[in-house]
């Protein structure tokens, strides 16, 4: 990075998305693992799913599952984002 | 042919794999000795970081401990693979920006300071020596139950072929044997649980099979029959935990963040040629891991219903023979209280401690006992760590599925140790010698220095394997609460805060590195006896505090920041460029 003004404005705002798109999906990554597979586990065992209890699948399968496509996600939208702000490390 | 002929072509042909790759991929520069050049793809890093994270406690322990104890054993699948998450998230991109060799490397530049560098060293030092004289003692294990070695020659053997593509390949050969290991780990994984599957449900897919219908025509699901089975024998329901919620909370998040500030999985993220390599690589690892970790819960139910069916009210004489077998080594045993001839499973421990044998046989054959009987009705003792070795034994697999199982437990022990002894040893020749006690040593020099640190550091790991201290068990606690508590805190906040400074870091990591200990040793060595919830700070376990911990050490980095500083405009500007995936460079020679 430059001292140039825009390219400063830019980066805080290639941050910023960052922020955000990481917020969004640590909430999920726990919503999922401690809210479906422990804190609700519960009630959400009362629900059948498939031969399993709800909240036992969530906690034995179905977190580890999302875990996965989160961070695929991530990847792939930060990808994404670099190449918006043109920080992408492709470009040499 | 017979098993054990099976199981020495198998583990000398995969052993001979291993070195072959070794020889193939020797490091000639300290880049690639650390860190495999840097030009690793994200698919074979995935699967190196797959197989360097899933250990012999992975591969031979986790479904066992899942199988006894049912909900609870959920927070070892969340807590070892959520991590993954955060890892992805929150360190992999910007360590792989900043693009230097070692955890230490970061936590002193960020830091500016080699006091901050050495703290981390020592962290990763403690961590990593406890993790890798488990590894040993498995590949001791393995060797003697399935080989008929001494425990002390399967080390030895271990030890030379960790030797040989750990000290000649450094990192690179280390990843490429590292896919290898997972191939075969992975494999040997799958081939019984889907047998098993196949067997109880009719069902390939084990993650499938784990919700389907029992087929002995009850008309009950795996689960339901498990529940059912473990009630009548006077058990908690397999489903339901019996831990408190806020223990299985704060162990779950401990091992999560503990496996996100573990230095050998970290430093794996090194090896790849850019940012976006990195988080796609932690992808594919996870994904890797996953197959393992969602086919362990299978396994464990699955054990766990074969196990009753074949022992319980079943006469000693007409038992199995798997089950004379691990008898005579000891992992499991029968105490005949009410005198039947037959074993009676319940709950409870049969008798106080792991079983001492008299010489003598007992009236029906069996093995005899001497530890002190306790007054319940469960005659049986079993080691958790069998049912992952045995099952395909138990569930009469062919011959080459048990010995697929003795390569696949050396594979998972092997490439866990070996990165283990990589980060030691680049955090001894690159920290402690080139950048604190022994400034301007030449490439050559540094290199020869990571051998030797490598090698030494392989002798005493096999000695701990050997001579494994009475507590290693018990010490796995200490591994993931103090990479949680000390190292994660540190780094995630050198990449998302500016204003954190030195004094924070450093009093925030020996904060918590320091209350973390003192609570574990406290409750494990100091008053075993007062380690129940009546004790605990909040209810939460040794096992869970690293959550604790990490919290502290935020709060303290965060206050001390707070009084102290500034941090040096090079070192914001610093986190400025590791904030941005452009102008990667590879790791270079410094």
């Amino acid at each position: 990075m430059t001292d140039d003004d825009n390219d400063g404005g830019r980066a805080k705002a290639y941050w910023r998305s960052n922020i955000r798109l990481m917020s969004v999906l640590l909430v999920i990554w726990f919503t999922v693992s401690f809210g479906f597979g422990i804190l609700l586990v519960e009630p959400l065992n009362r629900i059948p799913f498939f031969g399993f209890k709800t909240g036992f699948w969530w906690a034995q399968q179905g977190s580890i599952y999302v875990f996965i496509i989160l961070i695929f996600v991530y990847a792939r939208l930060m990808k994404r984002l670099d190449r918006k702000y043109g920080v992408d490390d492709d470009e040499a | 042919m017979e098993v054990q002929t099976l199981t020495y072509i198998f583990v000398t042909g995969s052993f001979g794999l291993y070195i072959g790759i070794a020889i193939w991929s020797r490091a000639a520069s300290t880049d690639e000795f650390y860190v495999a050049g840097g030009g690793v793809h994200p698919i074979a890093n995935g699967m190196a970081t797959a197989a360097d994270w899933m250990s012999a406690a992975s591969f031979i322990s986790m479904a066992g401990i899942i199988a006894f104890m049912g909900y609870d054993g959920t927070v070892y699948l969340m807590g070892w693979t959520g991590g993954y998450v955060l890892l992805a998230l929150l360190l992999a991109p910007y360590l792989r920006k900043f693009g230097e060799f070692t955890v230490p490397d970061f936590i002193g530049a960020r830091y500016y300071s080699n006091g901050a560098r050495v703290v981390a060293v020592i962290c990763l030092i403690v961590v990593s020596f406890t993790y890798v004289a488990g590894q040993m003692r498995g590949v001791g294990i393995v060797f003697s139950q399935f080989l008929n070695v001494p425990i002390l020659w399967g080390v030895i053997i271990g030890m030379a072929v960790v030797f040989f593509y750990a000290v000649l390949g450094g990192m690179k050969g280390i990843t490429y044997t590292q896919v290898a290991q997972y191939c075969v780990l992975i494999f040997a994984y799958l081939v019984p649980a889907i047998f098993i599957s196949l067997l109880i449900t009719d069902i390939p897919i084990p993650q499938f099979g784990l919700g389907a219908e029992v087929n002995d025509g009850s008309g009950l699901t795996v689960l339901e029959k498990l529940d059912r089975t473990l009630v009548e024998l006077g058990f908690g329901p397999y489903t339901d935990g019996s831990k408190d919620m806020i223990d299985v909370f704060a162990i779950t998040l401990a091992l999560m963040i503990g496996t996100a500030g573990l230095p050998h999985v970290i430093v794996r993220f090194f090896t790849v040629p850019s940012v976006s390599d990195a988080r796609l690589s932690a992808g594919y690892a996870l994904f890797f891991i996953a197959l393992l970790y969602t086919t362990a819960p299978a396994v464990g139910a699955f054990a766990r219903l074969n196990f009753i069916d074949t022992i319980h009210d079943t006469a000693y004489q007409e038992v199995d023979p798997w089950f004379k077998r691990w008898e005579d080594i000891g992992l499991v045993s029968w105490v005949d209280k009410n005198g039947d001839g037959k074993i009676q499973y319940a709950p409870g421990a049969a008798f106080i401690g792991s079983p001492s044998f008299d010489d003598d046989r007992g009236p029906r054959g069996e093995r005899v006992v001497i530890n002190e009987r306790n007054d319940n009705t469960n005659e049986v003792y079993v080691d958790r760590d069998i049912m992952v070795l045995a099952n395909p034994e138990i569930a009469a697999l062919p011959g080459w599925v048990i010995a697929l199982v003795a390569a696949g437990g050396l594979a998972a022990a092997l490439s866990t140790a070996a990165g283990l002894l990589l980060v030691i040893s680049a955090s001894v020749s690159h920290d402690l010698l080139k950048k604190t006690l022994a400034r301007g040593i030449s490439e050559r020099e540094e290199l020869f220095y990571a051998r030797i640190a490598a090698a030494t550091a392989i002798v005493i790991a096999g000695y701990l394997g050997i001579n494994p201290p009475g507590f290693v068990a018990q010490v796995v606690a200490f591994a993931f609460g103090l990479a949680a508590a000390s190292l994660f805190p540190a780094i995630l906040l050198g990449i998302f805060s500016k204003s954190t400074t030195k004094e924070g870091a450093i009093s925030g990591m020996l904060v918590g590195l320091v209350g973390t200990f003192c609570y574990i040793a406290y409750f494990k060595f100091v008053a075993p006896e007062s380690n129940n919830a009546d004790h605990w700070w909040f209810g939460i376990s040794p096992e869970g505090i690293g959550a604790v911990g990490a919290a502290l050490n935020f709060a303290t980095a965060l206050i001390v920041s707070r009084f102290s500083g500034p941090v040096p405009a090079s070192v914001t500007a610093m986190v400025d460029t590791i904030r941005i995936p452009a102008g990667v460079e590879k790791p270079h020679d410094h």
